[in-house]
Protein backbone atom coordinates (compact mmCIF):
# COMPACT_ATOMS: atom_id res chain seq x y z
CA UNK A 1 0.00 0.00 0.00
CA UNK A 2 1.42 3.66 -0.96
CA UNK A 3 1.59 6.03 1.16
CA UNK A 4 -0.38 8.16 -1.15
CA UNK A 5 -3.23 5.59 -0.95
CA UNK A 6 -3.12 5.64 3.12
CA UNK A 7 -3.77 9.31 2.59
CA UNK A 8 -6.34 9.42 0.29
CA UNK A 9 -8.59 6.56 2.64
CA UNK A 10 -7.62 8.78 5.95
CA UNK A 11 -8.92 11.70 3.70
CA UNK A 12 -12.22 10.15 2.70
CA UNK A 13 -12.61 8.60 6.33
CA UNK A 14 -13.84 12.47 7.20
CA UNK A 15 -15.50 12.69 4.64
CA UNK A 16 -17.06 10.18 5.44
CA UNK A 17 -17.64 10.55 9.37
CA UNK A 18 -18.76 13.52 8.31
CA UNK A 19 -21.54 12.12 6.18
CA UNK A 20 -22.57 10.26 8.86
CA UNK A 21 -23.07 12.74 11.08
CA UNK A 22 -25.12 14.59 9.22
CA UNK A 23 -26.99 11.47 8.32
CA UNK A 24 -27.51 10.93 12.69
CA UNK A 25 -28.28 14.79 12.80
CA UNK A 26 -30.76 15.15 9.99
CA UNK A 27 -33.21 17.11 12.16
CA UNK A 28 -30.69 19.38 12.72
CA UNK A 29 -29.96 19.76 9.46
CA UNK A 30 -33.38 20.24 8.63
CA UNK A 31 -33.63 23.18 11.32
CA UNK A 32 -30.48 24.42 9.92
CA UNK A 33 -31.74 24.34 5.89
CA UNK A 34 -35.39 26.17 7.30
CA UNK A 35 -33.55 28.76 8.96
CA UNK A 36 -30.99 29.54 6.12
CA UNK A 37 -34.35 30.04 3.49
CA UNK A 38 -36.27 31.34 5.71
CA UNK A 39 -32.96 34.13 6.55
CA UNK A 40 -32.28 34.38 2.53
CA UNK A 41 -35.90 35.24 1.84
CA UNK A 42 -36.12 38.04 4.45
CA UNK A 43 -33.31 39.40 2.66
CA UNK A 44 -34.87 39.23 -0.48
CA UNK A 45 -37.79 41.14 0.55
CA UNK A 46 -35.89 43.68 0.88
CA UNK A 47 -36.06 44.37 -2.45
CA UNK A 48 -39.85 44.91 -3.26
CA UNK A 49 -39.97 46.39 0.46
CA UNK A 50 -37.57 49.29 -0.60
CA UNK A 51 -39.98 49.91 -3.61
CA UNK A 52 -42.88 49.92 -1.61
CA UNK A 53 -41.07 52.57 0.96
CA UNK A 54 -39.11 54.93 -1.48
CA UNK A 55 -41.21 57.62 -3.65
CA UNK A 56 -38.03 57.91 -6.27
CA UNK A 57 -38.73 54.88 -9.02
CA UNK A 58 -36.69 51.59 -7.65
CA UNK A 59 -35.59 48.92 -10.18
CA UNK A 60 -37.21 46.39 -7.57
CA UNK A 61 -36.48 43.42 -9.94
CA UNK A 62 -33.16 44.69 -9.76
CA UNK A 63 -32.58 45.06 -6.18
CA UNK A 64 -33.70 41.57 -5.53
CA UNK A 65 -31.81 39.82 -7.92
CA UNK A 66 -28.76 41.76 -6.24
CA UNK A 67 -30.09 40.60 -2.63
CA UNK A 68 -30.10 37.12 -3.62
CA UNK A 69 -26.96 36.92 -5.26
CA UNK A 70 -25.66 38.53 -1.90
CA UNK A 71 -27.47 36.22 0.16
CA UNK A 72 -26.48 33.11 -1.88
CA UNK A 73 -23.09 33.87 -1.98
CA UNK A 74 -22.96 35.05 1.16
CA UNK A 75 -24.34 31.51 2.54
CA UNK A 76 -22.54 29.21 0.56
CA UNK A 77 -19.03 31.18 1.71
CA UNK A 78 -19.92 31.13 5.57
CA UNK A 79 -20.98 27.47 5.64
CA UNK A 80 -17.79 26.34 3.86
CA UNK A 81 -16.02 28.58 6.89
CA UNK A 82 -18.13 27.21 9.56
CA UNK A 83 -17.49 23.66 8.64
CA UNK A 84 -13.72 24.32 8.62
CA UNK A 85 -13.46 26.06 11.77
CA UNK A 86 -15.75 23.71 13.59
CA UNK A 87 -12.60 21.19 12.33
CA UNK A 88 -11.27 21.22 15.34
CA UNK A 89 -14.70 22.54 17.75
CA UNK A 90 -16.86 19.25 16.78
CA UNK A 91 -13.87 17.13 17.79
CA UNK A 92 -13.59 19.38 21.23
CA UNK A 93 -17.26 18.60 21.63
CA UNK A 94 -17.22 14.88 21.40
CA UNK A 95 -14.02 14.34 22.66
CA UNK A 96 -12.57 12.92 19.74
CA UNK A 97 -9.53 15.41 19.30
CA UNK A 98 -6.89 13.32 20.40
CA UNK A 99 -7.77 10.15 18.73
CA UNK A 100 -8.21 12.20 15.44
CA UNK A 101 -4.80 14.31 15.99
CA UNK A 102 -2.95 11.08 17.02
CA UNK A 103 -3.47 9.49 14.04
CA UNK A 104 -0.75 8.99 11.23
CA UNK A 105 -2.02 11.27 8.70
CA UNK A 106 -0.69 14.79 7.74
CA UNK A 107 -2.51 17.89 8.73
CA UNK A 108 -3.20 18.46 4.83
CA UNK A 109 -5.03 15.23 4.39
CA UNK A 110 -7.26 15.60 7.41
CA UNK A 111 -7.90 19.22 6.25
CA UNK A 112 -8.29 18.46 2.50
CA UNK A 113 -11.14 15.30 3.53
CA UNK A 114 -12.93 17.87 5.81
CA UNK A 115 -12.66 20.54 3.02
CA UNK A 116 -13.87 18.54 0.42
CA UNK A 117 -17.58 17.17 2.72
CA UNK A 118 -17.42 21.05 3.56
CA UNK A 119 -17.59 22.81 -0.41
CA UNK A 120 -19.61 19.74 -1.21
CA UNK A 121 -21.94 20.09 1.39
CA UNK A 122 -22.16 23.87 1.06
CA UNK A 123 -23.33 23.47 -2.92
CA UNK A 124 -26.08 20.96 -1.57
CA UNK A 125 -27.10 23.80 0.84
CA UNK A 126 -27.07 26.30 -1.56
CA UNK A 127 -28.84 24.70 -4.38
CA UNK A 128 -31.71 24.03 -2.03
CA UNK A 129 -32.01 27.71 -1.03
CA UNK A 130 -31.71 28.92 -4.49
CA UNK A 131 -34.13 26.57 -5.68
CA UNK A 132 -36.69 27.63 -2.86
CA UNK A 133 -35.84 31.25 -3.71
CA UNK A 134 -36.46 30.86 -6.69
CA UNK A 135 -39.80 29.38 -6.04
CA UNK A 136 -41.07 32.80 -4.77
CA UNK A 137 -39.19 35.46 -6.72
CA UNK A 138 -39.60 35.59 -11.01
CA UNK A 139 -36.06 35.68 -11.33
CA UNK A 140 -35.03 36.86 -14.70
CA UNK A 141 -31.75 35.09 -15.69
CA UNK A 142 -32.09 35.70 -19.44
CA UNK A 143 -28.88 38.19 -19.65
CA UNK A 144 -26.86 35.91 -16.54
CA UNK A 145 -23.63 34.56 -17.55
CA UNK A 146 -24.20 31.37 -15.72
CA UNK A 147 -20.76 29.46 -16.09
CA UNK A 148 -19.29 32.56 -15.40
CA UNK A 149 -20.82 32.93 -11.72
CA UNK A 150 -19.67 29.45 -11.39
CA UNK A 151 -16.50 30.38 -11.66
CA UNK A 152 -16.12 32.94 -9.29
CA UNK A 153 -17.97 30.80 -6.95
CA UNK A 154 -15.60 27.98 -7.22
CA UNK A 155 -12.75 29.88 -7.53
CA UNK A 156 -13.67 31.81 -4.56
CA UNK A 157 -13.70 28.71 -2.51
CA UNK A 158 -9.90 28.22 -2.42
CA UNK A 159 -9.48 31.54 -0.87
CA UNK A 160 -12.29 30.94 1.75
CA UNK A 161 -11.01 27.68 2.26
CA UNK A 162 -7.58 29.94 3.56
CA UNK A 163 -9.42 31.84 5.54
CA UNK A 164 -11.64 29.01 7.43
CA UNK A 165 -8.19 27.30 8.08
CA UNK A 166 -6.71 30.27 9.57
CA UNK A 167 -10.61 30.73 11.85
CA UNK A 168 -9.84 27.17 12.63
CA UNK A 169 -6.51 27.29 14.98
CA UNK A 170 -8.66 30.00 17.01
CA UNK A 171 -10.28 26.85 18.86
CA UNK A 172 -7.04 25.14 19.04
CA UNK A 173 -5.71 28.09 21.13
CA UNK A 174 -8.51 29.10 23.33
CA UNK A 175 -10.20 26.00 24.01
CA UNK A 176 -12.88 27.31 26.08
CA UNK A 177 -14.11 30.33 23.43
CA UNK A 178 -12.69 29.69 19.90
CA UNK A 179 -15.15 28.89 18.36
CA UNK A 180 -16.78 31.61 19.54
CA UNK A 181 -14.03 33.62 18.10
CA UNK A 182 -14.40 32.60 14.63
CA UNK A 183 -17.71 35.09 14.17
CA UNK A 184 -15.62 37.92 14.79
CA UNK A 185 -14.16 36.98 11.73
CA UNK A 186 -17.08 35.89 10.16
CA UNK A 187 -19.21 39.18 11.29
CA UNK A 188 -15.83 41.48 9.84
CA UNK A 189 -16.15 39.83 6.11
CA UNK A 190 -19.83 40.72 6.19
CA UNK A 191 -19.55 43.95 7.11
CA UNK A 192 -16.72 44.91 4.23
CA UNK A 193 -17.49 42.91 1.70
CA UNK A 194 -20.36 44.35 0.35
CA UNK A 195 -22.84 41.14 0.59
CA UNK A 196 -25.87 43.23 0.46
CA UNK A 197 -24.72 46.57 -0.24
CA UNK A 198 -21.78 47.99 -2.43
CA UNK A 199 -18.74 48.30 -0.80
CA UNK A 200 -18.40 52.28 -2.26
CA UNK A 201 -21.59 53.46 0.26
CA UNK A 202 -18.76 52.28 3.00
CA UNK A 203 -16.74 54.65 4.61
CA UNK A 204 -12.65 54.70 3.47
CA UNK A 205 -11.80 53.18 6.13
CA UNK A 206 -13.98 49.76 5.55
CA UNK A 207 -13.58 49.92 1.82
CA UNK A 208 -9.43 49.26 2.48
CA UNK A 209 -10.33 46.48 4.45
CA UNK A 210 -12.66 45.08 2.31
CA UNK A 211 -9.53 45.52 -0.53
CA UNK A 212 -8.83 42.49 1.28
CA UNK A 213 -11.48 40.23 1.78
CA UNK A 214 -12.04 37.56 -0.47
CA UNK A 215 -15.59 37.57 -0.23
CA UNK A 216 -15.81 40.96 -2.00
CA UNK A 217 -14.41 39.85 -5.21
CA UNK A 218 -16.66 36.56 -5.04
CA UNK A 219 -19.37 38.84 -4.51
CA UNK A 220 -18.86 41.56 -7.13
CA UNK A 221 -17.56 38.90 -9.96
CA UNK A 222 -21.03 37.04 -9.58
CA UNK A 223 -22.94 40.12 -9.65
CA UNK A 224 -21.44 41.40 -13.15
CA UNK A 225 -21.53 37.57 -14.14
CA UNK A 226 -25.41 37.42 -13.13
CA UNK A 227 -26.67 40.90 -13.20
CA UNK A 228 -25.22 42.23 -16.48
CA UNK A 229 -23.86 38.83 -18.07
CA UNK A 230 -20.26 39.61 -18.32
CA UNK A 231 -18.45 36.96 -20.35
CA UNK A 232 -16.27 34.43 -18.56
CA UNK A 233 -13.14 35.74 -19.96
CA UNK A 234 -14.04 39.27 -18.61
CA UNK A 235 -14.12 38.57 -15.30
CA UNK A 236 -10.21 37.95 -14.50
CA UNK A 237 -10.43 41.29 -12.71
CA UNK A 238 -11.64 39.01 -10.07
CA UNK A 239 -10.50 35.52 -10.61
CA UNK A 240 -6.72 36.93 -10.72
CA UNK A 241 -6.97 38.35 -6.51
CA UNK A 242 -9.10 35.40 -5.57
CA UNK A 243 -6.39 32.92 -6.96
CA UNK A 244 -3.66 34.99 -5.73
CA UNK A 245 -5.71 35.24 -1.74
CA UNK A 246 -6.13 31.52 -2.19
CA UNK A 247 -2.23 30.72 -3.05
CA UNK A 248 -1.25 32.80 0.25
CA UNK A 249 -3.94 32.02 2.84
CA UNK A 250 -4.12 28.20 2.15
CA UNK A 251 -0.36 27.53 2.79
CA UNK A 252 -0.25 30.14 5.32
CA UNK A 253 -3.46 28.73 7.14
CA UNK A 254 -1.82 24.95 6.80
CA UNK A 255 1.46 26.48 8.77
CA UNK A 256 -0.77 28.66 11.25
CA UNK A 257 -2.74 25.50 11.93
CA UNK A 258 0.99 23.47 12.56
CA UNK A 259 1.90 25.81 14.26
CA UNK A 260 -0.80 25.95 16.30
CA UNK A 261 -1.46 22.42 17.52
CA UNK A 262 2.08 22.46 18.00
CA UNK A 263 1.59 25.28 20.71
CA UNK A 264 -1.52 22.94 22.05
CA UNK A 265 1.20 19.83 22.54
CA UNK A 266 3.58 22.20 24.47
CA UNK A 267 1.12 23.80 26.49
CA UNK A 268 -1.46 20.91 26.94
CA UNK A 269 -4.43 22.84 25.33
CA UNK A 270 -5.57 19.38 23.68
CA UNK A 271 -7.32 17.54 26.24
CA UNK A 272 -10.01 20.10 27.70
CA UNK A 273 -13.03 20.12 26.32
CA UNK A 274 -13.98 23.55 26.58
CA UNK B 1 7.62 -5.15 11.53
CA UNK B 2 10.13 -3.29 13.71
CA UNK B 3 13.04 -6.04 14.99
CA UNK B 4 14.39 -3.09 17.46
CA UNK B 5 14.67 -4.50 20.78
CA UNK B 6 13.40 -1.58 23.22
CA UNK B 7 9.87 -0.70 22.60
CA UNK B 8 10.26 2.63 24.27
CA UNK B 9 12.83 4.64 26.05
CA UNK B 10 11.79 7.48 28.25
CA UNK B 11 15.34 10.03 29.24
CA UNK B 12 15.23 12.17 31.91
CA UNK B 13 11.88 13.48 30.44
CA UNK B 14 10.03 16.70 32.03
CA UNK B 15 6.23 18.12 31.70
CA UNK B 16 4.73 21.12 32.95
CA UNK B 17 1.74 23.14 32.88
CA UNK B 18 1.40 26.99 33.36
CA UNK B 19 -1.91 27.31 35.19
CA UNK B 20 -3.18 30.78 35.11
CA UNK B 21 -4.36 32.80 32.06
CA UNK B 22 -4.20 36.49 31.41
CA UNK B 23 -6.57 38.33 32.33
CA UNK B 24 -6.70 41.98 32.64
CA UNK B 25 -9.45 42.28 35.12
CA UNK B 26 -7.39 40.20 37.77
CA UNK B 27 -4.00 41.07 39.29
CA UNK B 28 -3.24 37.01 39.75
CA UNK B 29 -0.16 37.60 37.61
CA UNK B 30 2.17 33.95 36.61
CA UNK B 31 1.29 31.48 38.79
CA UNK B 32 3.48 28.43 39.69
CA UNK B 33 3.76 25.71 36.94
CA UNK B 34 2.02 22.62 37.99
CA UNK B 35 4.98 19.35 37.53
CA UNK B 36 3.03 16.81 35.70
CA UNK B 37 6.04 14.67 34.91
CA UNK B 38 9.49 15.31 37.01
CA UNK B 39 12.63 13.88 35.16
CA UNK B 40 11.29 9.93 34.27
CA UNK B 41 13.68 7.72 32.62
CA UNK B 42 12.62 4.13 31.27
CA UNK B 43 13.23 1.34 29.18
CA UNK B 44 10.06 -1.14 28.07
CA UNK B 45 11.69 -3.99 25.98
CA UNK B 46 9.83 -5.37 23.26
CA UNK B 47 6.71 -7.72 23.99
CA UNK B 48 6.32 -6.67 27.69
CA UNK B 49 3.40 -5.37 29.75
CA UNK B 50 4.49 -2.39 31.18
CA UNK B 51 2.08 -1.07 34.21
CA UNK B 52 2.08 2.48 35.53
CA UNK B 53 0.25 3.12 39.21
CA UNK B 54 -0.26 6.30 40.78
CA UNK B 55 -2.55 8.32 42.62
CA UNK B 56 -5.12 10.23 40.91
CA UNK B 57 -3.35 13.61 39.87
CA UNK B 58 0.38 11.77 39.94
CA UNK B 59 0.94 12.01 36.46
CA UNK B 60 0.00 9.05 34.68
CA UNK B 61 -2.04 10.27 32.56
CA UNK B 62 0.55 12.79 31.30
CA UNK B 63 3.31 10.13 30.74
CA UNK B 64 0.72 8.20 28.37
CA UNK B 65 0.01 11.28 26.28
CA UNK B 66 3.67 12.25 26.32
CA UNK B 67 3.90 8.91 24.35
CA UNK B 68 0.95 8.86 22.76
CA UNK B 69 2.83 12.58 21.14
CA UNK B 70 0.27 14.34 22.39
CA UNK B 71 2.03 16.62 24.10
CA UNK B 72 5.75 17.92 23.78
CA UNK B 73 8.27 17.32 26.61
CA UNK B 74 9.76 20.04 28.22
CA UNK B 75 13.01 18.58 28.44
CA UNK B 76 14.42 15.16 27.77
CA UNK B 77 13.60 12.33 25.10
CA UNK B 78 11.16 9.70 24.09
CA UNK B 79 11.72 7.13 21.38
CA UNK B 80 9.43 4.29 20.37
CA UNK B 81 11.38 1.67 18.39
CA UNK B 82 14.08 3.79 17.92
CA UNK B 83 12.29 6.54 16.23
CA UNK B 84 12.30 10.24 18.07
CA UNK B 85 8.45 11.16 19.01
CA UNK B 86 9.62 14.86 17.80
CA UNK B 87 11.35 14.82 14.88
CA UNK B 88 9.60 11.17 13.33
CA UNK B 89 5.72 11.92 14.59
CA UNK B 90 4.28 9.84 12.06
CA UNK B 91 6.72 6.77 11.73
CA UNK B 92 5.85 6.76 15.57
CA UNK B 93 2.15 7.58 15.18
CA UNK B 94 1.79 4.35 12.53
CA UNK B 95 3.34 2.03 15.73
CA UNK B 96 1.09 3.14 18.80
CA UNK B 97 -2.68 3.41 19.86
CA UNK B 98 -4.33 4.39 22.64
CA UNK B 99 -7.03 3.56 24.75
CA UNK B 100 -7.96 6.23 27.38
CA UNK B 101 -10.03 6.58 30.02
CA UNK B 102 -13.12 8.15 28.79
CA UNK B 103 -14.17 6.33 25.83
CA UNK B 104 -13.82 9.40 23.50
CA UNK B 105 -16.08 8.23 20.41
CA UNK B 106 -18.91 10.54 18.63
CA UNK B 107 -21.66 9.97 20.20
CA UNK B 108 -24.75 10.10 18.09
CA UNK B 109 -22.80 7.65 15.49
CA UNK B 110 -22.85 3.76 16.03
CA UNK B 111 -20.14 1.80 16.86
CA UNK B 112 -19.35 0.56 13.51
CA UNK B 113 -18.95 4.31 12.07
CA UNK B 114 -16.95 5.43 14.65
CA UNK B 115 -14.61 2.26 13.93
CA UNK B 116 -14.73 2.75 10.36
CA UNK B 117 -13.75 6.47 10.66
CA UNK B 118 -10.56 4.95 13.25
CA UNK B 119 -9.71 2.60 10.77
CA UNK B 120 -9.72 4.76 7.68
CA UNK B 121 -6.99 6.89 9.68
CA UNK B 122 -5.02 4.16 9.82
CA UNK B 123 -5.35 3.52 6.21
CA UNK B 124 -7.71 0.26 6.05
CA UNK B 125 -9.86 -0.16 3.08
CA UNK B 126 -13.58 -0.51 3.73
CA UNK B 127 -13.41 -4.27 3.21
CA UNK B 128 -10.72 -4.49 5.28
CA UNK B 129 -11.71 -3.20 8.36
CA UNK B 130 -15.31 -4.38 8.24
CA UNK B 131 -13.87 -7.94 8.79
CA UNK B 132 -11.69 -6.74 11.49
CA UNK B 133 -14.44 -5.01 13.19
CA UNK B 134 -16.54 -7.80 13.40
CA UNK B 135 -13.66 -10.39 14.49
CA UNK B 136 -12.47 -7.64 17.28
CA UNK B 137 -16.06 -7.32 18.34
CA UNK B 138 -17.16 -10.57 18.24
CA UNK B 139 -13.83 -11.54 20.40
CA UNK B 140 -15.20 -8.90 22.83
CA UNK B 141 -18.44 -10.46 22.99
CA UNK B 142 -20.29 -7.44 21.49
CA UNK B 143 -23.61 -7.60 20.68
CA UNK B 144 -24.15 -7.69 16.87
CA UNK B 145 -27.59 -5.77 17.28
CA UNK B 146 -25.30 -3.21 18.75
CA UNK B 147 -22.72 -2.20 16.03
CA UNK B 148 -25.37 0.12 14.72
CA UNK B 149 -26.85 1.96 17.04
CA UNK B 150 -25.33 5.24 18.58
CA UNK B 151 -22.67 5.16 20.90
CA UNK B 152 -24.76 7.36 23.35
CA UNK B 153 -27.60 4.73 24.06
CA UNK B 154 -24.81 2.17 25.20
CA UNK B 155 -23.41 1.19 28.40
CA UNK B 156 -19.79 2.65 29.88
CA UNK B 157 -18.70 -0.79 29.56
CA UNK B 158 -19.94 -1.36 25.95
CA UNK B 159 -18.26 1.76 25.01
CA UNK B 160 -15.22 0.96 26.63
CA UNK B 161 -15.03 -2.07 24.77
CA UNK B 162 -15.54 -0.69 21.59
CA UNK B 163 -12.67 1.97 22.60
CA UNK B 164 -10.48 -0.87 22.82
CA UNK B 165 -11.92 -2.29 19.50
CA UNK B 166 -10.39 0.73 17.88
CA UNK B 167 -7.19 0.44 19.57
CA UNK B 168 -6.77 -3.11 18.45
CA UNK B 169 -8.27 -2.69 14.84
CA UNK B 170 -5.05 -1.25 13.85
CA UNK B 171 -2.57 -3.85 15.48
CA UNK B 172 -0.54 -1.65 17.35
CA UNK B 173 3.12 -2.60 18.10
CA UNK B 174 2.68 -0.23 21.01
CA UNK B 175 -0.59 -0.07 22.91
CA UNK B 176 -1.11 2.64 25.47
CA UNK B 177 -3.96 1.31 27.86
CA UNK B 178 -4.59 4.75 30.05
CA UNK B 179 -7.35 3.16 32.76
CA UNK B 180 -9.12 0.81 29.95
CA UNK B 181 -11.06 -1.36 32.68
CA UNK B 182 -12.44 1.24 34.75
CA UNK B 183 -16.37 0.99 34.32
CA UNK B 184 -16.30 -2.62 33.29
CA UNK B 185 -18.13 -5.63 34.95
CA UNK B 186 -15.79 -8.06 36.26
CA UNK B 187 -16.35 -10.82 33.13
CA UNK B 188 -16.04 -7.75 30.53
CA UNK B 189 -12.43 -7.03 32.97
CA UNK B 190 -11.53 -10.63 31.97
CA UNK B 191 -12.33 -10.58 28.38
CA UNK B 192 -9.97 -7.48 27.74
CA UNK B 193 -6.92 -8.32 30.23
CA UNK B 194 -7.31 -11.87 28.04
CA UNK B 195 -7.08 -10.04 25.02
CA UNK B 196 -4.26 -7.62 26.16
CA UNK B 197 -2.34 -11.24 27.06
CA UNK B 198 -3.33 -12.19 23.47
CA UNK B 199 -2.00 -9.10 21.43
CA UNK B 200 1.03 -9.40 23.56
CA UNK B 201 1.58 -12.89 22.59
CA UNK B 202 0.27 -13.40 19.05
CA UNK B 203 1.35 -9.99 17.90
CA UNK B 204 4.46 -9.14 19.70
CA UNK B 205 2.85 -6.12 20.75
CA UNK B 206 4.29 -3.90 23.61
CA UNK B 207 1.53 -3.09 26.08
CA UNK B 208 2.41 0.30 28.41
CA UNK B 209 -1.04 0.32 31.01
CA UNK B 210 -2.05 2.16 33.62
CA UNK B 211 -4.33 1.27 36.33
CA UNK B 212 -5.87 1.75 39.49
CA UNK B 213 -6.77 -1.90 39.45
CA UNK B 214 -3.78 -3.50 41.72
CA UNK B 215 -5.07 -6.93 40.91
CA UNK B 216 -5.24 -6.16 37.06
CA UNK B 217 -1.56 -4.95 37.22
CA UNK B 218 -0.29 -7.87 39.00
CA UNK B 219 -1.63 -10.61 36.77
CA UNK B 220 -0.99 -8.79 34.03
CA UNK B 221 2.46 -6.87 34.21
CA UNK B 222 6.12 -8.03 33.70
CA UNK B 223 7.06 -4.75 35.18
CA UNK B 224 5.06 -2.09 36.71
CA UNK B 225 6.27 1.47 37.98
CA UNK B 226 4.76 3.52 40.68
CA UNK B 227 4.70 7.10 39.84
CA UNK B 228 3.90 9.55 42.93
CA UNK B 229 4.11 13.70 42.17
CA UNK B 230 5.55 13.11 38.36
CA UNK B 231 8.88 10.78 39.86
CA UNK B 232 9.02 7.43 39.54
CA UNK B 233 9.11 5.87 43.37
CA UNK B 234 9.72 2.07 42.54
CA UNK B 235 10.29 -0.05 39.25
CA UNK B 236 10.29 -3.88 39.40
CA UNK B 237 8.13 -6.52 38.47
CA UNK B 238 5.48 -7.43 40.89
CA UNK B 239 7.32 -10.00 43.08
CA UNK B 240 10.30 -7.47 43.34
CA UNK B 241 7.67 -4.62 44.34
CA UNK B 242 5.91 -6.66 46.79
CA UNK B 243 9.85 -7.59 48.56
CA UNK B 244 10.03 -3.82 49.42
CA UNK B 245 7.12 -3.63 51.71
CA UNK B 246 6.47 -5.74 55.21
CA UNK B 247 2.92 -6.42 55.48
CA UNK B 248 2.31 -7.62 59.59
CA UNK B 249 3.51 -10.98 58.90
CA UNK B 250 1.21 -11.87 55.75
CA UNK B 251 2.38 -11.95 52.23
CA UNK B 252 2.22 -7.99 50.88
CA UNK B 253 0.14 -7.19 47.69
CA UNK B 254 0.15 -4.73 45.39
CA UNK B 255 -2.19 -2.85 47.20
CA UNK B 256 0.31 -2.84 50.30
CA UNK B 257 3.40 -1.43 48.42
CA UNK B 258 1.03 1.30 46.39
CA UNK B 259 -0.23 2.67 49.92
CA UNK B 260 3.12 2.52 51.79
CA UNK B 261 5.12 4.18 48.77
CA UNK B 262 2.79 6.88 47.55
CA UNK B 263 1.24 7.21 51.62
CA UNK B 264 2.97 10.16 51.95
CA UNK B 265 -0.10 11.56 49.64
CA UNK B 266 -2.75 10.34 51.52
CA UNK B 267 -1.30 11.66 54.85
CA UNK B 268 -1.34 15.09 53.05
CA UNK B 269 -4.67 15.38 51.78
CA UNK B 270 -6.05 13.88 55.14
Amino acid sequence: MTALTTELRASYGFVERNINIVKRYWAWEVVWLFYSVTNSLAVAYIGPGVGALSTASVDSHFLVLYLIIGTIVWRYLSVIFYWLTDVIGMERWEGTIEYTLMAPITRLTHLAGHTAFAVVYSLSHTAVILGVTAFFFDLDLSKANLIGGTVILLVGSISFIGVGIVGAILPLLFPEKGQQMTHVIISLLLLVSGVYYPVSVLPPALQFFATYSPATYVLEGSRVALLDGAPTLALGQYVLPLLVMGAILVPIGLWLFRAAEQYAKRTGKLKRNG
Amino acid sequence: MSTYPIALEIQNVSKSFNQSTWNPFKRNGATKPVVAVNDISIQVPRGEIFGVLGPNGSGKSTFIRLISTLLVPDTGHVTIFGHDILREERAVQRLINRVSVEAAFFKKLSPLENLMYGARLYGLSGAEARARIEAILKRLDLRADALNRPMEEMSRGMQQKVAIARAFLTAPILLLLDEPTTGLDPRSKREVQSLVRELRDTHAATIVLTTHDMGEADALCDRIAIIDDGRIVALDTPAGLKRLVKANGRAPTLEDVFMQLTGKQLVTEE
